[in-house]
């Protein structure tokens, strides 16, 4: 008899003891729940007035099928939306109480319920609509540089090369992008520079990290001080000096995709973009697969659990870890140019502004899988852009605060709030034979 | 094939790891490595699998002269190797895991996964394993994980298949399984190195054995040879196999735990509702194979581990709710399982670490700094006194040897008076001198009248020492028996081993009468010879 054949957790059902420990459920979804649903009934419902409206709109100008603007009684909506919170922090605590874990898609309509309560708290009684393809668009654009980031953090991460440097490398990628596009004439030259100056930082990463074994967190932020200082020093002399040769807008072209376009709402967000979105949604679909269905994905899994056991197959680690953590300052370089050619801005100093750290905890926040950092890079990005629109249509909310919202969901995203999070085994550790 | 490894060295730093070894490995045998820990085994076979390149000597395969200059040359020429701990990611299936470096793709370096469960499953069938290709390797029993890193090497036709200590985290029955998928390997022709310092199992199946000691071969010996010959020959000097005590002459019972559990963070049960009680002056030793919840158990006494339910009382006071100072300063001794992360401040010197649990109180302390003069004479009495071979008290203990390194912990531990002492693996990886001195020191403070807890995952340790026993499954105690039942007879092994697979004690005791396993079989020889 082996045991191969034994259970491998005991079943409650079998347990003789009364008191048998089961597996601890935290209790903070429903903490947050009912603090959304207590904001949703102070601040919001008890400050709307009965016979107020809010309206929004769907449609854009371009729609083949223009959709009618919907209006809906503030007060009767808001309510509908409490009741959902309040429900599913009932449902929070009953399976907490029942010691079983909360499904995903709580948190979604949560999330969704408290966002449409703002929304219809802000419109109500305006005669301004609230442009609901225009937030969702702006979203998406806001999300681009973080998509790229976050997918060159799960590559460098998941061969255990931790990327701090993706800041630097989204940065260096916009003012590369940003001067051959100038200096060439070409935005789509721009596009061929950004990854190029995104692989440098990657390589710098790579070799002070492999090479020397030093601190990874250390490089990459030296890497970042590096790339703020060196552009801000360019930008402030050669760029100023000949601002027509190095530092003029280059706009990519938008490619409106037949058909696909025509989609009411999310149409015209999606398919009416850059190339470089469009490389981002090949990029997303292509490393998903990729990372869990080659040869390629197999190896960096290993290589970022368990370095030795990897060694003992013959994969040769550290070199997989520099060709890693170049082609992820490739990826971050290419969404640098995000900033400049894909926006049709002209290179600003430090205009990364930080974009690079929250892709971090996009990628920690989608637990190092592409997927899951596309939604949280999305997620931040539409935070982000409800600020944007809301101080532009005039809400009595500071836009002060409403520019905060993206930092706090990342503060408690990073803080564990999503529930557990596994980074590579070996992330972070140098790897030597002996 | 036929392996011969001649005049390996292989040097660190001032230490010579391997010196001038010779070895030849017929086909189809198979070929015990014998040794202490730290004899230079590892070391060896690390070499033979291209993970250290020699500083000497030369690898023949069947005449040939090969060079390894990594593992996937190793691998190439027909050497497997299982390590001891396993090569495998824990989050990968077992169908990913053998696949690794050796991937069956398709177009584009996709992974054509279905062929990589199909090997598993033909391997896995062709010797009984039953080996779910599907199944994540860290939800698999480790005598389980073995198996997938069996299926590994075979997979690469290893024809020399090294297992490095493949016994030291099984159980019993799982050791009997693994003794006969060595055999049938045997007789499908694969050649097998077999690495370990246990004599019973080197007994049991070994076809020739080479002993190692302090990195050179110091003979041959055969199967046949008893343990103590064996044994004399590892160590260099005849040594007792047992441990020298008497009868215990338990008291009260001072310490007792009742209905504890813990619970990870992650939700899996890592102590689940368990009870028993210690009487002063008597050993308990706490059995089951590695990661059933016993370092838990531990680290819950001391209290670095917190507890769910359940109490724990020491002198009839409930010790659950103090800190980790207060529960030292009340009496508790305790030797972590992993000496040199838990144990000692490796950067330290010798005299720190002794006093590293009562440097804030005289004579150690005067207000707010030390005393150099009181610790080091602190130190050069108690290094005396626990026969620490040691250059200067003040030189880091990182420069100490496993055995003398485990001395100084246990002379810190033991240096306060003692209502309880805890330790935890308290003899692995130390060469037999330190182990036998270790067990002394134990049986000596049991015999002052302290309740002791020993955790062990080495069934020998645990007969030798423990008054009684309690074996740990997946959490809970299986059942708790005395070491020497009343017609003055020990504890059968085959009994401990069904217990530490989660076999009540009755059933255990019924199925061990049925059926005597290979290792207790080897039991039979020796009390024949």
């Amino acid at each position: 008899m082996s045991t191969a054949t034994q259970p491998q957790q005991a079943t409650p059902s079998e347990g003789a003891g009364p008191q048998r420990a089961r597996p601890k459920v935290s209790l903070k979804a429903t903490v947050v729940y009912a603090l959304a649903a207590l904001v949703t009934l102070f601040a919001w419902v008890l400050d709307t007035p009965a016979d107020t409206r809010t309206t929004f709109q769907f449609g854009t100008s371009g729609d083949v099928v223009s959709i009618p603007n919907i209006p809906v009684p503030a007060l009767g909506f808001l309510v509908v939306l409490l009741v959902v919170m309040l429900a599913a922090t009932g449902f929070s605590f009953w399976r907490w109480r029942e010691r079983r874990p909360l499904p995903a898609w709580t948190h979604v309509v949560v999330g969704v319920a408290f966002v449409l309560a703002f929304l219809t708290f802000v419109g109500a009684g305006r005669s301004t609509v609230i442009p609901m393809v225009s937030l969702l668009a702006g979203a998406l654009a806001l999300s681009v540089p973080l998509v790229f980031g976050a997918m060159s953090g799960v590559i460098c991460e998941r061969s255990g090369i931790i990327n701090i440097a993706i800041e630097g490398q989204l940065l260096f990628g916009a003012f590369m992008g940003a001067v051959v596009a100038s200096a060439a004439g070409s935005a789509y030259l721009g596009l061929v520079a950004a990854p190029l100056a995104g692989a440098l930082v990657g390589a710098g990463l790579a070799w002070f990290s492999v090479s020397f074994r030093v601190n990874q967190i250390i490089v990459g932020v030296v890497l970042n001080t590096l790339i703020i200082g060196l552009t801000g020093f360019l930008f402030s002399t050669v760029l100023s000096d000949n601002k027509a040769l190095w530092n003029s807008r280059m706009p990519l072209p938008r490619i409106r995709i037949p058909l696909l376009a025509d989609i009411p709402v999310i149409g015209p967000v999606l398919f009416n973009q850059t190339i470089l979105v469009y490389l981002m949604y090949a990029l997303i679909f292509g490393l998903q697969f990729m990372l869990f269905r080659s040869r390629w994905g197999l190896r960096t899994r290993a290589v970022g659990e368990h370095p030795k056991a990897a060694d003992t197959v013959g994969i040769k680690v550290n070199v997989r870890r520099v060709w890693n953590t170049i082609l992820g300052g490739a990826i971050a370089g290419l969404g640098g140019a995000f900033f400049t050619v894909g926006s049709g801005l002209a290179f600003g100093r430090e205009m990364s502004a930080g974009q690079g750290y929250i892709a971090l905890a996009a990628m920690i926040l989608g637990k190092w899988n592409p997927w899951g950092a596309v939604m949280a890079a999305l997620l931040f990005g539409f935070s982000k852009n409800l600020g944007n629109v809301l101080s532009s249509i005039g809400s009595g909310v500071p836009s002060e605060l409403l520019l905060m919202l993206p930092y706090v969901i990342t503060i408690l995203a990073v803080a564990g709030f999503v529930g557990r999070v596994r980074p590579p085994a070996a992330e972070g550790v140098p790897y030597s034979k002996s | 094939m036929k392996l011969e490894l001649q005049g390996i060295t292989k040097v660190f730093g001032s230490l010579v790891a391997n010196d001038h070894i010779d070895l030849v490995v017929e086909p189809g045998e198979i070929h015990a490595l014998l040794g202490e820990n730290g004899a230079g085994k590892s070391t060896l076979m690390n070499v033979l699998y291209g993970l250290y390149d020699p500083d000497d000597g030369q690898i023949l395969l069947d005449g040939a002269p090969a060079t390894f200059r990594g593992p996937g040359d190793a691998v190439s020429a027909g050497i497997g190797m299982v390590h001891q701990h396993f090569m495998l990611v824990p989050v990968f299936t077992v169908a990913e895991s053998v696949a690794l470096g050796y991937e069956p793709t398709g177009a584009g370096g996709v992974l054509r996964l279905e062929e990589a469960r199909r090997r598993v499953r033909e391997i896995s069938d062709r010797f009984g394993f039953q080996v779910d290709p599907d199944a994540r390797i860290e939800d698999l029993p480790v005598g389980v994980q073995q198996r997938v890193e069996i299926i590994k090497a075979l997979s690469r036709d290893a024809q020399v298949l090294i297992l490095d200590e493949p016994t030291a985290v099984l159980t019993p029955q799982e050791t009997d399984e693994l003794i006969r998928i060595m055999r049938e390997l045997k007789e499908s022709g694969t050649s097998i190195v077999f690495i370990t310092h246990k004599l019973r199992e080197v007994r049991a199946i070994a076809d020739r054995i080479t002993v190692i000691r302090r990195g050179r071969v110091v003979g041959e010996a055969s199967p046949t040879s008893t343990e103590t010959e064996l044994a004399s020959l590892m160590v260099g000097r005849s040594v007792s196999l047992t441990v020298d005590k008497e009868p215990a002459q338990p008291g009260e019972a001072t310490f007792e735990v009742e209905g504890l559990s813990v619970v990870a963070p992650t939700g899996t049960v890592l102590v689940d509702d368990i009870s028993f009680d210690v009487r002063a002056g008597e050993i308990l030793c706490v059995a089951g194979v590695q990661g059933n919840g016993q370092t838990e158990l531990a680290e819950v006494i001391l209290g670095i581990e917190q507890a769910d339910s359940g109490s724990v009382r020491l002198d009839g006071k409930d010790i659950l709710g103090t800190g980790v100072k207060e529960r030292l300063r009340s009496g508790i001794g305790f030797v972590p399982e992993d000496r040199s992360t838990d144990g000692v401040v490796s950067s330290f010197s010798i005299a720190e670490n002794l006093v590293l649990d009562l440097y804030d109180t005289p004579p150690f302390a005067r207000g707010v700094s030390m005393s150099p003069a009181k610790v080091t004479a602190n130190a050069e009495q108690r290094t005396e006194e626990f026969d620490v071979r040691h250059t200067s008290v003040h030189d880091p203990i990182s420069t100490l040897s496993g055995g003398n390194a485990q001395k100084v912990v246990l002379a810190r531990e033991m240096s306060r008076p003692l209502r309880l002492l805890v330790a935890s693996q308290p003899t692995r990886g130390l060469d037999v001198g330190s182990i036998e001195f270790v067990h002394g020191r134990v049986v000596a403070e049991r015999d002052r009248g302290t309740p002791v807890i020993i955790v062990s995952t080495e069934l020998d340790e645990v007969l030798g020492l423990a008054d009684r026993i309690a074996v740990m499954y997946r959490g809970r105690i299986v059942g708790i028996v005395d070491a020497v039942g009343e017609d003055g007879t020990p504890v059968s092994r085959d009994v401990l081993g069904l217990m530490m697979a989660g076999v009540p004690l009755e059933d255990a005791q019924q199925q061990a009468a049925q059926h005597r396993s290979v290792l207790g079989a080897a039991d039979l020889g020796e009390e024949q010879a």
